[in-house]
Order: structure tokens, then C-alpha cells, then sequence
């Protein structure tokens, strides 16, 4: 199984391979201006040359990034839970968590920049607000969707509201909740580096990319994009490992396994 | 229908909270700025009032953030740069512009995805992979790079917002080529259905709600690629440009109201989709 696995991993490698070795050609062969776009190997370059500013910025970044994650999925989780017990408030709440998921949030970033200053905690503010509607939603639809037979089956071994909620409807709910969590990594990233163009102190990945586009230092552009691409690939996996984990019982984990 | 009551009140009492924050928030600002002018006597009230009428508040309160609107959308002349009018169809026309050429780009690659097989092993897996990348990061250097070809203007916020709105609706439309279930395409197969007839007939139609769903998101994704790239490029207006001076001078008001008429804007653009997609999908007979 493990060989099938590293069998369908080949042809995208090569793939990758193949564009890496073009974009090097391409530029090369046409004297693309490295203010355009430069070689991956002068990125590769800039990447290792300056591992210690990257970590800097990887840092400050990602301190405003994990709080406002935690903050605000955990902040999303409680909140459907409370909502869950009455119909009226999720009448009311999920049509709003649904249009405001649809919102441009990252536009409050100034006004968290003006609140909270130029430090992280203005930046883990705007990934709360980012990261806690898309929580809300589907931990609601998650908390519904343990079936009217197991809730049953909860009745009749005479279970309390909060047994119930911790046996059977929370783990019930973890596949949503891990589709949301998988949703706000993503999301966490572009708040947290967008927050960053509306101001900082000087280092983070967005502070990085927004002066280095000033004094056109494009291949340092590059490898600050990369730093964000591989944390936010390690980021999700991170995440999908654990749902794996969490949720192995769960039916598309198990077709996977047969 | 059953919903009005629940959301009306959910929506009065986020005004509540909003109008108890704000006087939280700019009764210290106002404390002082009493203190400054010398005044002792002010009551309670006086104070509550103040501060939620302040020239630059920490939080505007509603009414406030409304009187703006108005005021820019209504009593400003839409051709005049302090019209929110004026910016928000700058905004409208760069979103609109990627995203017709995103969406059109990312449902031609879901066709090549799911007709070519050596494609879609080697592609699907970078595209799952730059789902999780921060693609938004890269809107600044765009902005740079396009300025070197001398493409300035709503180009390369055009093209931010393309960039944005194609991936979301690569994905979607890949799901939906692929959601007729074996049954069906085994019908095309007995059939004897080429691989094209197979697509139009039977992919095609399928993929329907999946198309809708696509355009929501790629449309709402295209407002936040236009609005960010605005913020990189702020010479030429739009709402982002408008959040950017108003962060720059501490118009809080300001930036609420380019915030709401954004905010408007993705609602409108993503409520028209969705009212298309309904009809559309009862039309196709789709049970919902």
C-alpha cells in the first residue's frame, strides 16, 4: 500500500520537476530581467543566504497566526454549542455566519491595526474574526448530524444533555470540525500576512513581501513565498494528520483502507 | 419566512453589543477630552452621547458609519472622488473583469483535468497543494511585475482577481465533471457515447450546482483579490484605496463605510448567483 502510495506521488514530482527546470530555462534563455522573475535557482539562493531574516519573519507571523487560529475556532466550537441548544439563535445566527463568510473580512485589518497596534495581537485579531465564522457554520451542521437513531439510542440509556454532547454528538461533529479547521489554516495565512500590508513592526512575511516589492527585491518576494507556501502545506497536513487520527473511524478514511 | 423574526433579532442585538463596544471604547477618549477643555460637570449622559458622536471615535457607532454612507452614496455625486459610488465601481469593474476571466480559465482547466489522464495525475495534486498556500501573498508582486510590461491601471488588479477566483472554481468544477455517478456513464458506455458527447450530455449538466456553487465562491474570492491588490496599488481609488488613506489618517468612519459598501458589494455579487443558480437549478429539475 505504501509503495501504491509513493506510485501516485511520481507523476506530479515530475511534473513539478519539469516546470522548475522550464521557468530556469525560459528565463534563462530569454534574459527575463530578475526584477520580472527570477531563476528558481537564484531563489533557492536568496532562500538559503537568508534563513535568519525568513525566521524572523516566520515568527513574528506566525505568533499572531496560531492564537488567532485557537482563538478563533475555539471561539467558533463554544459558540455552536451554546447556539445548538436553541433553534431560534441558529435561525438567526447561521443565515448572518453564512453572508459574513462570504465578506471580505481581510478589510478589517486597518481597523485591528488602529485597535490592537502594530504587533501580532492586531493580526491574530483579524484571523479570529476569519477563522471563527467558517467554525461556526459547520460545527452547527456537524453538532446536527449524529442520527436520530443513535440519539435514540442515547434516550434510552437515560443520557444527560452534556452526556450525550461529549459521547455522541461532539464526535459526531469532529469530521465538520475538522473540515473547518482545515478551511481556517488557509484562511489564518492570508489574514495574517494581509493584516501585515496595513502595518507592523519591521519583520513579518507580509511586512517582507510589501517593502521588498517597494526597492523591487523580487527574489526575496519569492523566498518569503515560499517560506508561506511550505508553512501553510505543513500547516494543513498537520491537520489532516490529526483528523486522521481523531476520526479514523470515519467513512472515507476507512474506503481509503480496504 | 420562518426565519425573519430569528434573524431580525439576532441583528438588533449585534447592534446593541456594537452600540454598548463603542461607548466602551471612546468613553476613555472622551473622559480626556473633556478633561483637556476643563469640564467636570458633564453627566453620564452627556458622556454617552458624546461618544458616540465623536469626530474620529475608536469605534464610529452605527448611525454614524450609515450617516457616512449616505452622505458618500447618496449626497455625494457619483463622479466625484470622495463618492463611495465612484470607488466601488472601480472595485466592481476590476471584480468583474477577473473573475469572467478566472472563471472562464478554471472551468477550461476542469475540462482539460478531467478529459486528460496523465494531466490529472500529475496537476490535481499541485492544485489540492495551492489551496493551501497563501495565494494572496503574492498580489503586491504581481502588481510590480505587470508594471514592468507597462500594464498599469485595472489590469493587474484584474488580473489579482482572476489569479484568486481560478482556483476555487478549478477545484468545484473538477468535483462536479466528476459527480455523475458509474451508473450514468455506464449508460453513456452501453450508448457507445464518445468522450465528448459523454461531457456535453451528461458531465456537462451534472456539474450544474457545482458551477454555481464555484461562482459564489470565485466571485466573493475575486472581491478580496481586487480589494487587497487596491491596497498594494492605491493611486487609482476603489474601496481599497479607501481603506488604506482611511487607515493612513485615522478616519475610522471612513474605513467602516468602504467596509460595508464592500461588504455590499460581495452580498449583491453572491446573492445574484445564487438567485441565477436557483433558477437555473429548477429549471434542470434539480431536487433541492
Amino acid at each position: 500500500m505504501i509503495d501504491r502510495r509513493m506510485a501516485d506521488l511520481v507523476p506530479p514530482f515530475l511534473f513539478g520537476l519539469v516546470v522548475l527546470a522550464l521557468w530556469e530555462l525560459v528565463v534563462r534563455a530569454a534574459h527575463v530581467p530578475a526584477i520580472i522573475l527570477p531563476t528558481p535557482s537564484a531563489i533557492a539562493l536568496r532562500f538559503f543566504t537568508s534563513i535568519p531574516t525568513l525566521a524572523a519573519d516566520f515568527w513574528q507571523t506566525i505568533k499572531g497566526l496560531l492564537m488567532g487560529y485557537a482563538v478563533g475556532s475555539g471561539a467558533g466550537l463554544v459558540v455552536a454549542v451554546l447556539v445548538d441548544r436553541s433553534l431560534f439563535l441558529q435561525r438567526g445566527l447561521l443565515p448572518l455566519g453564512n453572508l459574513v463568510s462570504a465578506l471580505p473580512i481581510v478589510g478589517i485589518a486597518p481597523i485591528m491595526v488602529m485597535w490592537f497596534g502594530f504587533d501580532w495581537p492586531s493580526k491574530a485579531a483579524v484571523v479570529v474574526v476569519m477563522t471563527f465564522f467558517p467554525m461556526l457554520v459547520n460545527a452547527v451542521a456537524g453538532l446536527e448530524s449524529a442520527s436520530a437513531m443513535e440519539k435514540d439510542l442515547m434516550k434510552t440509556y437515560a443520557a444527560s444533555y452534556w452526556q450525550t454532547l461529549v459521547a455522541l454528538r461532539l464526535p459526531a461533529a469532529l469530521p465538520f470540525v475538522f473540515n473547518a479547521l482545515k478551511i481556517n489554516t488557509t484562511l489564518a495565512m492570508i489574514g495574517a500576512i494581509v493584516a501585515e500590508f496595513f502595518g507592523t513592526p519591521t519583520v513579518g512575511m507580509g511586512f517582507r513581501i510589501s517593502t521588498e516589492v517597494g526597492h523591487l527585491g523580487i527574489d526575496m518576494v519569492w523566498a518569503t513565498i515560499l517560506v508561506a507556501a511550505l508553512a501553510g502545506s505543513l500547516f494543513y497536513a498537520l491537520v489532516a494528520l490529526i483528523e486522521r487520527r481523531a476520526t479514523f473511524w470515519h467513512a472515507s478514511f476507512r474506503a481509503r483502507e480496504a | 419566512m420562518k426565519s425573519i423574526l430569528p434573524i431580525t433579532t439576532v441583528v438588533l442585538a449585534v447592534l446593541a453589543i456594537w452600540y454598548a463596544f463603542a461607548v466602551w471604547m471612546n468613553a476613555p477618549l472622551q473622559r480626556d477630552a473633556y478633561t483637556n477643555a476643563g469640564r467636570a460637570d458633564y453627566s453620564t449622559q452627556d458622556l454617552i452621547v458624546a461618544s458616540l458622536n465623536m469626530e474620529r471615535p475608536k469605534l464610529p457607532g452605527p448611525h454614524q458609519v450609515a450617516a457616512e454612507m449616505i452622505k458618500l452614496i447618496v449626497a455625494t455625486p457619483p463622479t466625484s472622488k470622495r463618492s463611495l459610488v465612484y470607488h466601488a465601481l472601480i472595485t466592481l469593474e476590476e471584480t468583474l473583469i477577473g473573475f469572467v476571466i478566472g472563471a472562464a480559465l478554471g472551468i477550461g482547466l476542469a475540462v482539460v483535468i478531467v478529459s486528460v489522464r496523465w494531466l490529472d495525475r500529475s496537476l490535481t495534486p499541485w492544485l489540492v497543494a495551492s489551496q493551501t498556500v497563501p495565494i494572496i501573498a503574492l498580489a503586491p508582486m504581481i502588481v510590480v511585475i505587470l508594471n514592468q510590461f507597462n500594464i498599469t491601471g485595472i489590469a493587474p488588479k484584474a488580473a489579482i482577481a482572476a489569479y484568486l477566483s481560478f482556483f476555487p472554481v478549478t477545484v468545484g468544477m473538477v468535483k462536479g465533471f466528476r459527480s455523475p455517478d458509474p451508473l450514468q456513464l455506464d449508460l453513456m458506455r452501453t450508448y457507445s457515447a464518445s468522450q465528448g458527447q459523454t461531457f456535453v450530455k451528461l458531465r456537462a449538466p451534472a456539474s450544474a450546482p457545482y458551477f454555481f456553487a464555484s461562482m459564489k465562491i470565485g466571485a466573493a474570492a475575486a472581491l478580496v483579490g481586487a480589494i487587497v491588490a487596491e491596497v498594494t496599488k492605491s493611486e487609482d481609488g476603489g474601496l481599497g484605496a479607501r481603506l488604506l488613506a482611511g487607515s493612513y489618517y485615522g478616519q475610522t468612519v471612513q474605513i467602516w463605510a468602504a467596509l460595508f459598501a464592500a461588504a455590499a458589494l460581495s452580498a449583491a455579487l453572491v446573492g445574484i448567483i445564487g438567485l441565477m443558480g436557483r433558477l437555473a437549478e429548477h429549471r434542470m429539475g434539480f431536487v433541492r
